[in-house]
């Protein structure tokens, strides 16, 4: 037997007050060291997905565990990267990285030598005393993943955080993010529309389906990391960006 | 460069043309007549003939603008605080603090006098009347319009009420607060003059800029009448401009509304 999930789901449903079920039998289990994309249709509840991770709301019915206690209980080893960076304009790139760990009381000198590691980390080094509006968006992007490894979190929630960038900077960051992931290991939950992205950063694909979002395949990614460009120039990567899409189309006709 | 030198010889062109016009009716009325517009030169006379009481009433006024701004700013901020704690506080406080600024400060002074006495307690207690209310509508609009992403942020970190008010509904709500502020400049010394001509008092040599208008004007000093409306209008440059730095103070860092458009 393998080692026991840093998070399971366990028949999860969601639903918001008398509402539709917005989720339903969701059950799956994340080993440590996953990186998980959960792709499929607008509205099929992806990002209500990660909220419940975040215990941002409560789930309906079913059993969520993240390190075998209830997501409230966890919150501390979780971090949730929005799709907008969501940084405090009136404070500068690094103060917005101290941001969590100040609102939790650590104290000045160990908050700065965080934000130096961090922000080295995304290499931004030398952005520290920029204000955010000096900044291009994939920038306040690689501030906001940041600000989230600041906490040192052991599991990283993603939500479509590169959707608005152009292809070329998403590709980039995509690239940065395995690469920061080398050196921390923490679980990562990643929900995209993009299949390539998918398949390049994960080992695990989820694809749901909608009304009520349900989990509808998992496709594995047997490809080796470290990934670079030349694994997205080769065949198997092309062949599974190929196979994910084809199988995305059919579950979104199915549900239309 | 250019930029500069117009924002600065443009004005200067303006008011050249005002004075030349003021020049040129003051010359085009007939000598019985000419008291309704006195020319510059007499005005800047009697404004050096007079500096000294002029100077003395601005002083004055300055105290019950800034007494009576000061005031607003301190209860208008804890209003505020009140105001964005539910809608139901502020449907139920709204219509009142609608009613103090619809009531004409005319009729509001001799109110005043009778709570307070006339003098600087009713000028200062005015000025806060009329201040308040832009201060207390911006305010609370601010605290209410934080970014709800940004909220759901503090939510993630599990901040407390009060963490989530002082690290981030306060910051956010600044541009408004400072938005409320420029108008209660404006409104500040005008309302400290108003209130000095209906609930002023000259005992003790507390007289400011409107009780002094009242007496040039009761004593035919038409000149010095103008030249009062200029220390009025100096008087209500210094609190724009102070205001006006203070808000680029908290603001140019990082507040959209200072960004550099030249390259
Ligand atoms: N707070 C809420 N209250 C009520 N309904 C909600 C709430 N949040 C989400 N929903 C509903 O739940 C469903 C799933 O929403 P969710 O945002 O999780 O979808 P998504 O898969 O992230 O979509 P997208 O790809 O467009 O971001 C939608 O039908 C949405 O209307
Ligand atoms: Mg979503």
């Amino acid at each position: 037997m393998s080692a026991p999930p840093i998070v399971e789901f366990r028949a999860v449903a969601k639903r918001f007050g008398e509402g539709p079920l917005v989720l339903d039998g969701v059950s799956f289990g994340a080993q440590r060291g996953d990186f998980v994309s959960i792709i499929g249709p607008s509205g099929c509840g992806k990002s209500t997905l990660l909220r419940l991770l975040a215990g941002l709301s409560p789930i309906t019915a079913g059993e969520l565990r993240v390190e075998g206690r209830t997501p409230e209980a966890a919150a501390t080893d979780i971090a949730f990267v929005f799709q907008e960076p969501t940084l405090l304009p009136w404070l500068n790139v690094a103060h917005n990285v101290e941001i969590p760990q100040k609102l939790r009381g650590v104290p000045a000198t160990e908050r700065s030598a965080t934000s130096h590691r961090v922000l080295d980390l995304v290499r931004l080094g030398e952005k520290a005393r920029a204000y955010p509006r000096q900044l291009s968006g994939g920038q306040k992007m690689r501030v906001s993943i940041a600000r989230a490894l600041a906490l040192a979190p052991k599991i990283l929630l993603l939500d479509e955080p590169f959707g608005a960038l152009d292809e070329m900077t998403r590709e980039r960051l995509n690239e940065e993010l395995l690469a920061i992931r080398q050196q921390e290991a923490w679980t990562a939950f990643f929900v995209t529309h993009s299949v390539a992205e998918a398949v390049f950063l994960s080992n695990r694909i989820l694809v749901m389906s909608a009304n009520p979002g349900r989990l509808h395949t998992e496709i594995a990614v047997p490809l080796p990391y470290p990934r670079t460009l030349e694994t997205r120039l080769s065949p198997a990567f092309h062949e599974l960006v190929a196979r994910t899409s084809r199988l995305l189309r059919s579950v979104a006709d199915g549900a239309a | 460069m250019l930029r500069t030198f117009l924002k600065i010889f443009l004005p200067a062109v303006t008011g050249a043309v005002v004075v030349a016009i003021w020049f040129g009716v003051n010359a085009g009325l007939s000598s019985d007549r000419r008291f309704l517009l006195p020319s510059p030169t007499a005005v800047l006379n009697a404004f050096i003939e007079h500096r000294a009481t002029l100077a003395h009433a601005a002083w004055n006024t300055s105290q019950g603008a800034l007494l009576g701004f000061g005031l607003a700013i301190a209860v208008s901020a804890l209003t505020s605080y009140l105001l964005s704690l539910s809608p139901l506080v502020r449907s139920s406080l709204y219509p009142f603090l609608m009613a103090l600024q619809l009531t004409p400060l005319p009729i509001l002074a001799p109110i005043c006098v009778i709570w307070v006495g006339a003098g600087l307690k009713s000028v200062a207690l005015l000025t806060f009347v009329i201040a308040f209310f832009p201060l207390v509508v911006n305010t609370t609009q601010g605290l209410i319009s934080t970014d709800r992403n940004l909220v759901e942020l503090f939510g993630l970190y599990r901040a407390s009420r009060w963490n989530q008010f002082m690290h981030l509904r306060v910051p956010a709500a600044l541009p408004y607060f400072f938005t409320g502020l420029r108008i209660a400049a404006t409104l500040a010394p005008i309302g400290a003059v108003v209130a000095d001509m209906n609930a002023g008092s000259s005992a003790g040599d507390g007289g400011g800029l409107g009780f002094q208008a009242v007496i040039f004007s009761s004593q035919a000093k038409y000149p010095a009448l103008f030249a009062t409306a200029a220390a009025t209008c100096i008087l209500g440059f210094i609190f724009n401009a102070v205001v006006l730095a203070l808000a680029w103070f908290a603001l140019h860092h990082w507040h959209d509304s200072y960004e550099r458009t030249d390259k």
